[in-house]
């Protein structure tokens, strides 16, 4: 008894309490509430029952997805890698929902669903204000439906013939200097981008088009960076008489002067004498737009247009590959100087007589700037070499400048190194592309590489690294390139290397000017 | 006695119409329903008058007044006033004031004894006020309002206020006032309780929307339905009932 006396009185209290707070009735319920702090004139029961802040956000959604690169849509065109219960993933389905902008987000996960349900939950947390000063919190769940969708990169790689336009790319010369310069070109300007396909055929490239403007605005970049000449034709594929409607394949046939950096070349004279009347026995010092050549005589410079060149066609008399070495025995500035180029009277020896004999040549050289007494250069020796070429042979039965000809032309400076260096701190992205009579091979034998393939690849080998040396003596050339940092690893295997390393000399890119690997950067993310 | 009623779909009533307990004002509308609740309630009681103000209908934000007097605003013209004039008692003195806060229904907040205004009134008006409507004027804030004729509706018995006013306010005000006052809404929530509904001694007039609760809570402040001698209202125990809203 006594206990239920004492009971009443704290309850009473807190009633009094209760009382001096309320002020107002809610209006839908009754229930006195605290008018001054309320959300409008209702409780918090009726607000939660009557107000729904989740309600112009979606509940249900769709996601689109590629089987074959496993990406997801995000509209309207891209498509993006994200792993399952990723926070990428969160990203793509927060955007998906339309009304969530006007609500704000507190939180959002993934609630688990088994993979072959083919549905992803998501599970919300958003505030929203409901009144003025009161802001509702609710929780509720998102259902999406994951579609599937061949994304227009899988439909491209996925259909034959889709392409609409093809250009055929080719340069008729026993390497592929040009194509991995032009590849390294193409990369930087980004030029790949609406290629459906990149193919490699003999003497070139195949690139194809879906459209027949991005085929064109390939031959314009090509055009603006090599020397090449193009012909147009097309194919009719189907023709509506109705409508006059015809659809065509188009092909462009491009085709690059076969003369590449450091070539010798034996201009006709007639041209010689169009060219400023430079000495017809020239070498090609730059390949842009158009063909560099340069008398190493006089230091005289032209340029051949693509026009005239294709008007009357020459070929070079001697390519990079029959370079001899020579030793720079006494060397004397002569004081001309074109650009980077200066004049010099150089006495030089063969690096292979210099046991055996004591036979020197004078030759007159444009790398008057680089090369010392005791260097190696690179040159054509002519006076022992048959050269069966009639616009030479007309050079040699010229009264004008048939004694002008030198024994020896050098070319470029020679730097002693090992035969595979490793230890490059800067790399080249390259292109990933189809070897079309490699592929048909292989379907037919998938056993291992033949030996002409494996020829195939090593003289691609011996091409590349070529090119890599031009690209690390070459400032001019270097600009035009973007050029990455090595991976890691490699760098590692390098700096141990380093202490036994002999090719100081050799010419070394600046490692600040190299660009981040996008790779690397990707591994360090993760 | 309370009843609900719209204006063409509106539930605030205050805006269309303006009751003391001398004359109604109503609104001149597309049909006559609104009008009819009025008539219903009042016929043979007041005199309810059709009128529009400055051309407008919103009659019950631009006017104020009580049993004895109507102020209206500048832009009131002389037909309009004139009608009213003729429609009202000989007794209810017809004022037109200049005043920059025209709308004097939003700003003035009155019974028949006193009358709770806008802070930036002019002086000429206040007494104004004081002379037409016979009243004791104070300038006073409604829950930091400062449109006392929009958050607080007012009889000679008691008032309902904005549902934000703490405590203390309403103590201050029903003291100034004389009258038992409440915290209170209209409409389902809407905290605009001067514009929501119409009031005077024995009627009053709320938007359709509102609840059984808002709608007992005004019967009870304003003691509509307790009139007859010997109501619960009459008597020293009002103020016991006031509270036991709290």
């Amino acid at each position: 008894m006594s206990m239920d006396l004492d009971a009443p009185v704290p309850m009473v209290a807190m009633q009094q309490e209760q009382a001096i707070s309320a002020t107002i009735l809610c209006c839908n319920c009754g229930a006195p509430i605290d008018g001054t702090t309320s959300a409008g004139a209702l409780c918090q029961d009726c607000v939660r029952l009557s107000v729904d802040v989740s309600q112009g956000v979606q509940r249900e959604a769709t996601l689109h997805f590629c089987k074959d690169c496993e990406r997801w849509l995000q509209p309207p065109t891209s498509w993006l890698v994200a792993a399952p219960e990723s926070k990428e993933l969160l990203a793509i389905c927060l955007r998906r929902l339309r009304g969530l902008s006007k609500v704000r987000i507190i939180d959002a996960s993934f609630i688990w669903t088994e993979p072959h349900s083919r549905r992803v939950k998501v599970k919300l947390t958003i505030q929203q204000e409901a009144f003025q000063g009161t802001i509702i919190q609710q929780s509720f769940e998102v259902e999406y439906v994951v579609a599937t969708q061949q994304c227009p990169d899988c439909q491209k790689s996925f259909t034959h013939h889709a392409w609409r336009a093809s250009i055929q790319l080719r340069q008729k010369v026993p390497h592929k200097r040009t194509f991995l310069y032009l590849e390294q070109l193409i990369l930087k300007n980004g030029a790949h981008k609406d290629t459906v396909n990149i193919k490699e055929a003999k003497d070139g490239l195949d690139f194809y088009y879906a459209k027949r403007n991005e085929a064109e605005r390939m031959v314009e970049f090509l055009c603006s960076v090599a020397p090449i000449t193009s012909k147009k034709s097309q194919e009719l594929i189907s023709m509506d008489i109705h409508t006059s409607v015809a659809q065509y394949k188009h092909t462009w046939s491009c085709e690059i002067i076969p003369i590449c950096k450091d070539d010798l070349v034996a201009l006709p004279i007639k041209l010689a004498r169009q060219l400023g009347n430079i000495s017809p026995l020239t070498l090609c010092h730059r390949v842009g737009s158009a063909v560099n050549l340069i008398d190493p005589q006089t230091l005289q410079t032209c340029e051949v247009p693509t026009g005239a060149y294709w008007r009357s066609p020459f070929k070079n008399l001697s390519d990079v590959t029959h370079l001899t070495e020579f030793v720079i025995m006494d060397i004397e500035p002569v004081g001309q100087s074109n650009g980077r180029f200066f004049l010099a009277e150089a006495t030089v020896a063969r690096a292979s007589d210099l046991g055996t004999n004591d036979k020197t040549y004078f030759t007159r050289t444009h790398l008057g700037g680089v090369l010392h007494v005791g260097d190696s250069a690179m040159g054509y020796h002519l006076a022992g070499t048959i050269f069966n070429d009639d616009n030479y042979e007309a050079i040699e039965n010229s009264h004008q400048y048939g004694s002008t000809l030198p024994d020896v032309v050098l070319v470029k400076k020679h730097y002693a190194r090992k035969k595979k260096p490793k230890n490059r701190a800067w790399r080249l992205r390259r292109m990933a592309r189809e070897y079309e009579e490699e592929a048909a091979a292989a379907s037919s034998a998938p056993a291992a590489p033949t030996k002409r393939q494996e020829q195939e690849a090593n003289r691609m080998e011996a091409d590349f690294e070529m090119f890599l040396r031009d690209v690390e003596e070459d400032q001019e050339l270097q600009q035009t390139l973007d050029i990455y940092k090595a991976r890691k690893k490699a760098q590692m295997a390098d700096q141990m290397e380093e202490d036994s390393g002999s090719d100081d000399e050799v010419p070394k890119i600046n490692m600040d000017e190299l660009l981040d690997d996008f790779d690397d950067l990707k591994m360090g993310d993760e | 006695m309370a009843v609900r009623a719209q204006f063409e779909n509106s539930n605030e009533v205050g805006v269309f119409a303006r009751l003391t307990n001398s004359y109604a004002i109503v609104a001149v509308g597309a049909s006559e329903n609104f009008y009819s609740v009025f008539e219903s309630e009042l016929q043979d009681v007041i005199p309810i008058c059709h009128a529009t103000i400055a051309g407008t209908r919103i009659v019950g934000r631009l006017t104020v007044g009580n049993k004895n007097g109507l102020l209206v605003p500048t832009t009131t013209t002389d037909q309009e006033l004139q009608h009213l004039r003729n429609t009202l008692p000989d007794a209810v003195k017809i004022q037109r004031i200049e005043e920059r806060l025209s709308a004097l229904g939003n700003v003035i907040c009155c019974n028949d004894h006193v009358a709770i205004v806008h802070p930036d009134l002019e002086r000429e008006t206040e007494e104004i006020i004081a002379d037409v409507l016979g009243v004791e004027v104070f300038r006073q804030t409604v829950a930091d309002n400062v449109l006392t004729g929009s958050y607080m509706a007012l009889s000679n018995q008691g008032g309902i206020v904005h549902p934000k006013t703490s405590i203390r306010d309403q103590d201050e005000l029903s003291s100034l006032l004389q009258v038992p006052l409440v915290a209170g809404s209209v409409n389902r929530g809407s905290p605009v309780v001067g514009a929501g509904m119409v009031v005077n001694d024995w009627l009053a007039v709320t938007g359709l929307d509102t609840t059984a609760t808002e709608l007992s809570v005004i019967e009870s402040v304003f003691r509509l339905g307790e009139m007859a001698p010997g109501g619960a209202g009459a008597g020293p125990n009002k103020e016991s009932i006031v509270e036991s809203f709290y």
